[in-house]
């Protein structure tokens, strides 16, 4: 006979709903976990897709998705007879904005280097990957356009090709991907000095970098050494690159969030906390019935505890179902994986025994004659 | 009768200091011995409850000692011994409310004196169900308190004090809140318990119409305790 659970019995449909509201909190909790996981993955999935050992960036410059970045056309050729090397090709990457004040649309640009990246590593919902130098591209689903689309962009039309899954920018933008030089004419009529040209002769676009694949075997390490004493660029590995882009791009985020998630644990236990308190008070005369009765400390204390635990189970059980339907809705990719199920489940055990505290002291004050007084 | 299961020597307990000093119990000595029921008389504030919690281990005197069944609990104010696991194990609370737990049934409510004491399963089912039936309550077990009359809750109750067979039975005003046909009824099932099941019984009563259940008869008044002889009982008629 459990008498946590028949007490929790008893409350029906309160208890219920109290672990509705904590399930709601956890829930919270779990997409500030989920929403960090989605940014780490949207930071790198560009990254991770496109072929490079190497990234050759502007000197002195954390690379395009940290800050601005161009270097000189030319480079693509300089690093491509360099021993150990397999491929150079350039990229070019900007964030433009478009519609209107109300509605505006962020797009990140990706030019590839053509025809030697196509876009074929790609994983693509629907369509297929350039198949020509000019006036088609491929396009994230979250920017909303279907596949055979065709977008005024500069004063050009693009025709949309294929159609990607997950392919967004550290910032949560759709990436567009078209050849290097259609990002070229896109990003030459969007700059400003365009309109101050004679003629309407557009700017020159330089590349953001040269990503550079290494022949097999040969060390990266060691080809950054050589590049070192290069006066206009600075090399970083693909890890590299993407520590950068983790720590430093995204870091604060990471914070901000951590921040957001302690203060909502401590929202919780506090919840959790009151709620067990009120619930302790409710039953004093049983509880002071139970000491009468000569029930041990651990009886009391046991029943309290489990009553805060199944509370947090509850919770936790709400965070997950919600997590499930809601999360799909947010506009920012949340990824819950089973880490941070288990780091959410840690903890709703951790807030649970600190919770319980509370409505034990008090258990622990009530005096058996308090049921004389009754 | 049988040798003493409660005896008290000298108990003293004063509330409050100085002016507002109270003294609750002058020097108490009192035994209640196996199979005896034994009521405790006298006006509000006399110290009757005092000395109940008291002899409970509830709420030790300053002074004097408590044996329960030859074993020394209580020494000079001081716990000699584990005063939980001994109401657990040696004394029943009987209270003018029955005071059982809203949320388990009647059988529960008999059942949980038994799982404080480790008794769990088969047995303390069957032992539960005996009980409630020897009460009259045996179609009652599934019953939740609030599905209960007053005089019904309050059998519940005592079978609950009975659960583990305790040598002792406290019982504080515990036709209180009947009206006197259940009252008597109650106090004539103290009577049975102390007879049939040998246990020793102190009930603090206000109702002297059922004085002739007892065996002894103590009587409280500002702390001190004097004890009269029981009413003569009405003879049989042949």
């Amino acid at each position: 006979m459990n008498l946590a659970w028949r007490d929790i019995r008893r409350q029906g449909l309160r208890f219920v709903f109290t672990g509705l509201g904590l399930g709601l909190l956890f829930a919270i909790v779990l997409a500030m976990g989920g929403i960090y996981q989605g940014m780490v993955a949207d930071a790198t999935v560009l990254l991770d897709a496109l072929p490079a050992d190497l990234w050759v960036v502007q000197r002195d410059t954390r690379g395009p998705f940290a800050e601005r970045s161009v270097v000189p056309r030319a480079l693509e050729d300089r690093l491509r007879v360099l021993d150990g090397v397999a491929s150079a090709e350039t990229f070019t990457y900007a964030t433009i904005q478009r519609g209107d004040v109300a509605h505006p649309v962020r797009i990140g640009v990706v030019g590839l280097s053509w025809p030697g990246v196509q876009g074929a590593a790609l994983p693509l919902l629907s369509g297929r990957s350039l198949g020509a130098p000019h006036r088609e591209m491929i396009v994230d689903q979250t920017l909303g356009l279907d596949l055979g689309a065709r977008v005024p962009l500069g004063d050009e039309l693009y025709d949309v090709v294929g159609v990607t899954k997950g392919f967004v920018s550290s910032g949560g933008d759709g990436l567009a991907f078209v050849t290097e030089r259609d990002a070229d004419a896109i990003l030459g009529w969007m700059a400003p000095e365009s309109s101050r040209l004679a003629g309407g002769q557009r700017p020159e676009v330089l590349p953001s970098a040269v990503l550079v694949r290494l022949l097999p075997g040969v060390d990266a390490a060691e080809v950054q050494a050589r590049l070192v004493d290069w006066p206009d660029v600075t090399v970083w590995t693909a890890g590299e690159q993407r520590d950068l882009l983790l720590h430093g791009v995204i870091d604060k985020a990471r914070q901000q969030i951590g921040l957001f998630r302690t203060l909502l644990s401590i929202v919780s236990a506090i919840i959790v906390a009151l709620v067990l308190y009120n619930m302790t008070v409710a039953k004093s005369y049983e509880i002071a019935l139970l000491k009468l009765m000569g029930a041990r400390t651990r009886v009391i204390v046991g029943m309290i505890l489990q009553q805060s635990l199944l509370l947090g189970a509850i919770g936790y059980a709400m965070a997950i179902a919600i997590g499930s339907v809601a999360f799909a809705h947010f506009p920012r990719r949340v990824l819950v994986g089973p880490t941070e199920l288990v780091q959410l489940g840690v903890l709703v055990v951790v807030i649970s025994v600190l919770a319980s505290t509370a409505g034990i002291v008090r258990a622990l004050r009530i005096p058996p004659t308090l049921i004389l007084a009754g | 009768m049988d040798h003493p299961v409660i005896r008290a020597e000298l108990l003293r307990k004063v509330y409050g200091h100085g002016e507002t000093e109270l003294v609750a119990l002058r020097d108490v000595s009192i035994e209640v011995a196996r199979g005896e029921v034994a009521a405790l008389l006298g006006p509000s504030g006399s110290g009757k409850s005092t000395l109940l919690t008291a002899l409970g281990l509830l709420n030790l005197p300053e002074r004097g000692r408590i044996w329960l069944d030859g074993c020394l609990t209580v020494d000079e104010g001081r716990a000699v011994a584990d005063l939980s696991a001994v109401r657990r194990t040696r004394i029943g609370f009987v209270f003018q409310k029955a005071n059982l737990i809203p949320f388990l049934t009647a059988e529960e409510n008999v059942r949980l004196a038994l799982q404080l004491n480790d008794q769990v399963g088969r047995r303390a089912r069957e032992r539960a169900r005996e009980l409630l039936h020897y009460l009259g309550l045996g179609d009652r077990g599934e019953h939740y308190p609030e599905q209960l009359s007053g005089g019904q809750q309050q059998r519940v109750a005592i079978a609950r004090a009975l659960a583990n067979r305790p040598p002792l039975l406290l019982a504080d005003e515990p036709t209180a809140a009947l009206d006197s046909h259940r009252g008597r009824d109650v106090m004539e099932l103290f009577r049975r318990i102390a007879h049939e099941q040998g246990a020793a019984v102190l009930v603090v009563t206000h109702d002297h119409r059922t004085l002739d259940v007892f065996d002894t008869i103590h009587e409280m008044e500002d702390g001190a305790l004097t004890r009269r002889p029981p009413p003569v009982q009405p003879e049989a008629a042949p």
